[in-house]
């Protein structure tokens, strides 16, 4: 639950777990053959926090109307969202790996409310994400409803115009039951953020807009969690935590490239990622180290 | 079986007002029945939430507001934020109007009426307002023309275009009640004859036939339907006999009723207050290519911009008025 403090034990188990969410991303993107890597990668501590201490929900009842919202605005990274709901328990991991962007599955290329236990928003055509997730937060506050409402957002998207109509309207209306993450990993498909279109000084353009902004290093699961509990106490305003993340986090030769945006590992590729994640033991430059 | 004086072959059944064609019959705007129906709406579910993208009043939208403030959502000059919002309120067991021009919404939104709102089958009601050339003075800018042939294409959409206020007022009650899809409703900014009566037959997805015939059948979508009834009452006394559909429901369109009326009348006249490419019109032909392949003149904009006028300027210059519309009967007569 949103409020709890984490202790280092259970920050241990999380990392365990984050290390297979990881290695199931890969064998998915592998089987796929296609998909996106780096972006996955990156966010996984985030979900892991999210879904393993964060969230309030009930996987068995994915639609129990008092549950925290999740809403994902830049699908492309839905193997994350997938490979943590599975271990999560809203459907089999094995579902994730063997099916993700085949025929006939639920395994979306990018996230479908009406397929997926768990998946809360349709979302991958970039910015729509914060929308839907204020329509939810003001649907809590109108109905007396005490559930927190997240969307976890892309820092590429914020090239998209609605993303700013957005930003103004959740200021405007003190949405304080909302927290946007940004997955700031400075990369999208083609190069590098600040070089495509400049975002910075992100954090000041924000707060600008009457959001309280928090920093953290993305990749550090005690961070995100502290995070999000900041969050939980701050009144009369929404909240927006920049997650500084590495893209391709866990597998060097996929971190900070940007060409990894896009694409699935091959067969060499996706044994040598697999490799790496297991010989990580669950610790990837963890406060434990 | 006959309308008052007989002379009109109007359907008995349609409950058209006694005043069709007299000089007195009432001018009220379609936006005004949606703004009422909002309120009833408003009263009778406290679910119906509705937002406006800065413009309350000339949507009407201000009436509900005013009633219930608490579930009026102001989102200034940003379609797109207002189209994704309402997605997540409808998710949420919401069932929120979106109010604004058919220009901006969903001219300015499609992408999110697509995703946030089609595939996601999230219960949201678009109304674009100010649509057609109609809208006058304001010019080709705001005169959306296009607006239909956008959101046609669309998966889970109802597409409603009403005839005047009252059918206004029934179709934005029928589209939150009757259904959980994602509607689409569209009406002018004037002022026009307010034809059918609150007895007048109106059901989502059925064409009504407000004037039998067999000569030629006139299907028509929107405040120009009236023109429509003025055209058949005109070629009358040159022995013509037209059929006249109201076709308000342009997905899930009513396959049988025009089916049906081509069959009858071997020949077809479309009208819509709107570019023939991709409109109504077109959705009635792809139907009859299908089903009962007959000629057909379209009557609506035809493949251009507006200007600034007066509203019925502009709809005689651009050849969507009654004159126009016995034009095109004669034309399609002649293909027969």
């Amino acid at each position: 639950m949103i409020g709890e403090d984490i202790r280092e034990a259970k920050i241990r188990k999380l990392e365990k777990i984050a290390n297979q969410i990881r290695q199931d991303i890969i064998k998915a993107l592998l089987n796929a053959g296609s998909g996106h890597s780096a972006g996955p990668l990156g966010m996984v501590e985030v979900f892991t926090a999210l879904y393993f201490h964060i969230l309030n929900i009930r996987p068995k009842q994915p639609k129990w109307p008092d549950r925290d919202r999740f809403t994902l605005s830049n699908g492309h990274i839905n193997p994350v969202w997938y490979a943590t709901l599975a271990h999560r328990g809203f459907f089999a991991r094995r579902e994730f790996v063997t099916s993700l962007r085949k025929l006939n599955t639920r395994m979306l290329g990018h996230p479908h409310n009406l397929a997926t236990p768990g998946v809360e928003n349709s979302g991958g055509p970039l910015g729509q994400g914060l929308s839907q997730a204020i329509g939810m937060s003001l649907a809590a506050k109108m109905d007396g409803k005490k559930y927190q409402v997240f969307c976890a957002m892309s820092d590429g998207e914020y090239d998209e115009g609605q993303i700013w109509e957005a930003i103004m309207f959740a200021g405007k209306n003190k949405l304080d039951n909302l927290t946007g993450i940004i997955d700031r990993n400075n990369i999208q498909i083609d190069g590098v953020t600040e070089d495509v279109m400049p975002l910075e000084p992100l954090r000041a353009k924000i707060e600008a807009f009457n959001w309280h902004v928090i920093e953290i290093d993305g990749n550090n699961i005690r961070q995100v969690v502290e995070a999000c509990n900041q969050a939980y106490g701050i009144y009369e305003r929404p909240v927006m935590i920049i997650a500084h993340t590495v893209p391709g986090k866990g597998v060097d030769f996929m971190e900070q490239d940007y060409k990894w945006h896009g694409i699935p590992p091959n067969k060499d590729q996706a044994k040598a990622a697999l490799k790496q994640l297991r010989t990580l033991g669950g610790r990837i430059r963890s406060e434990h180290e | 079986m006959l309308f008052d004086d007989g002379k009109h072959m109007l359907n008995s059944q349609a409950k058209l007002s006694k005043k069709l064609f007299k000089d007195d019959i009432e001018q009220v705007a379609p936006r005004d029945g949606y703004g009422k129906a909002l309120v009833e709406l408003g009263d009778k579910n406290p679910n119906v939430v509705v937002l406006t993208g800065d413009l309350s009043e000339s949507t009407r939208s201000n009436w509900f507001a005013e009633k219930f403030p608490k579930r009026f959502i102001e989102v200034g000059v940003a379609e797109q934020n207002m189209m994704g919002i309402a997605a997540g309120l409808a998710l949420s067991g919401k069932i929120p109007f979106i109010s604004s021009y058919a220009t901006f919404n969903p001219g300015r939104n499609w992408d999110q009426l697509r995703v946030s709102v089609c595939y996601s089958m999230a219960n949201v009601k678009v109304a674009g307002a100010h649509a057609g050339i109609s809208v006058g003075p304001d010019g080709a800018t705001h005169q959306a023309l296009e607006d239909v042939a956008m959101v046609r294409a669309l998966p889970n959409l109802y597409v409603v275009i009403p005839c005047d206020a009252i059918e206004a007022r029934k179709a934005t009650l029928a589209i939150a009640e009757e259904i959980k899809n994602p509607a689409y409703i569209r009406f002018g900014r004037e002022k026009t004859p307010q034809f059918t009566t609150d007895q007048t037959p109106f059901k989502l997805g059925r064409a009504e036939v407000f004037r039998d015939g067999s000569d030629v059948a006139i299907i028509g979508s929107g405040i120009l339907v009236y023109n429509a009834l003025q055209a058949a009452v005109e070629l009358v006394k040159e022995g013509i006999d037209c059929m006249v559909v109201n076709n308000h429901t342009i997905k899930p369109i009513d396959r049988k009723t025009l089916a049906d009326a081509a069959r009858k009348c071997g020949a077809v006249v479309t009208v819509e207050e709107h570019q023939i490419n991709g409109g109504a019109g077109s959705a009635v032909i792809e139907v009859l290519a299908e089903e009962c392949p007959v000629p057909v003149v379209r009557v609506g904009m035809n493949d251009s911009f507006g200007e600034s006028g007066q509203p019925f300027e502009l709809i005689e210059k651009y050849g969507m008025g009654t004159d126009s519309i016995i034009k095109a009967v004669k034309k399609v007569l002649k293909k027969k």
